[in-house]
């Protein structure tokens, strides 16, 4: 599946949830489903400090397929949700293709507000961290 | 007895819905709503009032500076301070810390000298201290707290040596909601011959507070903790202090004489009020303040307690709730977590429920690791909220705390 595809799928499987709250037990569903990150991984090279959360992320470039594998978890279940869904759209990707990629399903699904610099999560300093570690591979491919 | 329904009309901003859902607001630490004499007294100020204060000749001026003098002397009356020129008009709570921390470390500390705070001080109520320590190489001590959140006052005295220039303490924490013995702390500083300066933020709103009786050297506030507008502080500091300390900051307002060999400073309180005040923000002040004791602050101080007791044995019941501050002399603050949710979490799926707290480390980070945690949830309660709010808090929980 291409990057919107997923994307195209996450908003299909939010869409059928009115209520807030039932969007977010989905979220916290996700955010359990996530696999916990490697210990050797939650170090502070790898910590994204938010204000109110903590997200760790790890990355891995793959020569081989040309692809960019990250792993990453958070101490709050509902950025571990939003954790899960940015890793299922951009982990395992060529370094153009996170590069390129336009993440719309996160205001499609009406979690925007999550990715706003006045959220101190840590989410949109992964975002960021995300593109720069696929801007690293991308020049060492 | 306070009115509940009649005042909660007076609060335009109560009646509004967050996510078609009504709004149940329990910030009031972060900040308090308006009511609709403090919105008209800034409304009529820049519809018939404005104009620059202390210099014009003309009617506006003259009308203006009278209303700001004016709500200085209603601050200073607020206070039981001896005289108005004691009470400086500021940007908040930060800045008066961070005033007295310039002009008092300037004016009387030197190197090796120490400054005391406690354990559960806002931040505002550490960094400025530890700026000074770091410009003049000073020590900055902390008075403990045990665990039911109070301070150690026979730890305390021991702080206190012949280097101790100030202590700078909370009257009541903002997260613990511990309501500190000021009069206590202060006069055992006396004792030493030490001033003491009390952050007042989250005692203003709640209590009567008479910083004669407390013999407080500096007492500082936030108007818009107590129902006033945002952006506007105030210093009490006594005047044999005040008298000798440096300014803070130059500018207008702030001098006497200015020429470029030798500029003289203006008298209290002018000299510690550099630029064009809030003028209109002050009188807004006062008139919350007006609010406040028309209602009666001891009125307030029962209702809210009553409110608080309620409000702790409601959470208490929720299976996996800690509540963090069992002080015996509590304001209504109560901070919290439930069972291993985190506090984000929480927070934010009590917003989606209309319900408004707030979440992280509350800008007491050091009192945050004293509690061994990094975040927690603060429900804040002021006059106007019910307990009908506290049960839908509670049955929001109840309902976020399945969801996990």
């Amino acid at each position: 599946m291409t990057v919107n595809e997923v994307q195209e799928d996450i908003i299909a499987s939010f869409a059928e949830l009115e209520d807030w709250m039932d969007k977010y037990q989905l979220l916290i569903d996700m955010g359990n489903d996530l696999k916990p990150l490697d210990e050797q991984y939650k170090k502070p090279q790898y910590l994204i400090e938010g204000c109110q959360s903590r997200v760790w992320l790890y990355a891995r470039f793959d020569r081989e397929s040309g692809r960019v594998f990250y792993e990453a978890e958070s101490d709050t279940v509902i950025v571990k949700g939003l954790v899960f869904l940015l890793l299922k759209v951009l982990s395992g990707r060529t370094p153009d293709e996170i590069l390129g990629a336009d993440l719309f399903f996160i205001e499609q699904i009406g979690l925007k507000e999550h990715l706003s610099p006045t959220r101190s999560n840590g989410l949109l300093s992964m975002v960021r961290q995300i593109r720069s570690y696929a801007q690293v591979f991308k020049l060492k491919a | 007895m306070l009115e509940i329904s009649k005042i909660r009309g007076e609060f335009p901003i109560l009646s509004e819905k967050v996510y078609d859902r009504p709004l149940v607001y329990l910030d009031n630490a972060a900040t308090t709503q308006k009511p609709w004499p403090v919105i008209r007294c800034l409304e009529e100020g820049y519809r018939r009032h404005n104009a620059n204060v202390h210099r014009g000749v003309h009617f506006l001026s003259q009308t203006a500076t009278e209303a700001h003098e004016s709500a200085r002397s209603r601050v200073g009356r607020f206070l039981n301070a001896a005289s108005a020129e004691e009470i400086v008009f500021t940007r908040g709570t930060t800045e008066s810390v961070n005033l007295v921390a310039f002009s008092f470390g300037e004016t009387y500390c030197r190197e090796g000298d120490e400054i005391v705070v406690s354990v559960m001080e806002h931040h505002s109520n550490i960094v400025p201290w530890q700026m000074l320590c770091e410009r003049r190489k000073m020590r900055l001590k902390v008075i403990p707290m045990n665990d039911r959140g109070e301070l150690q006052l026979d730890e305390y005295e021991k702080l206190l040596g012949p280097r101790t220039r100030l202590v700078a303490v909370t009257h009541v924490s903002n997260v613990l909601g511990t309501v500190n013995p000021v009069g206590e702390i202060i006069a055992i500083a006396h004792r030493h011959q030490i001033p003491v300066f009390v952050d007042g933020a989250q005692a203003v709103p709640h209590r009567k507070v008479d910083v004669q009786a407390l013999d407080a050297d500096f007492y500082a506030f936030s108007a818009h903790k107590v129902y006033g507008p945002t952006g506007l502080g105030v210093l009490y500091g006594k005047k044999k202090w005040m008298d000798e300390m440096l300014p803070y900051q130059g500018g207008g307002e702030m001098i006497e004489q200015v020429r470029f060999d030798k500029t003289t400073y203006n008298v209290l309180p002018f000299k510690f009020e550099a630029g064009t005040p809030d003028f209109i923000g002050t009188t807004a002040l006062a008139a919350a303040l007006d609010y406040v004791e028309t209602l009666g602050m001891g009125e307030i101080s029962d209702y809210e307690n009553q409110l608080l007791q309620y409000t702790q044995e409601r959470l208490a019941a929720l299976p996996g709730m800690k509540i963090y501050g069992q002080a015996a002399d509590k304001e209504s603050v109560v901070s919290f977590r439930l069972g291993g949710i985190h506090p984000y979490d929480t927070g934010l799926l009590l917003d989606k429920l209309g319900v408004a707290v707030r979440t992280g480390h509350h800008c007491a980070q050091p009192l945050m690791e004293r509690l061994g945690i990094d975040s927690c949830v603060r429900a804040s309660l002021s006059f106007y909220n019910t307990r009908e709010e506290i049960d839908a808090l509670c049955a929001a929980l109840e309902r976020i705390r399945k969801m996990f």
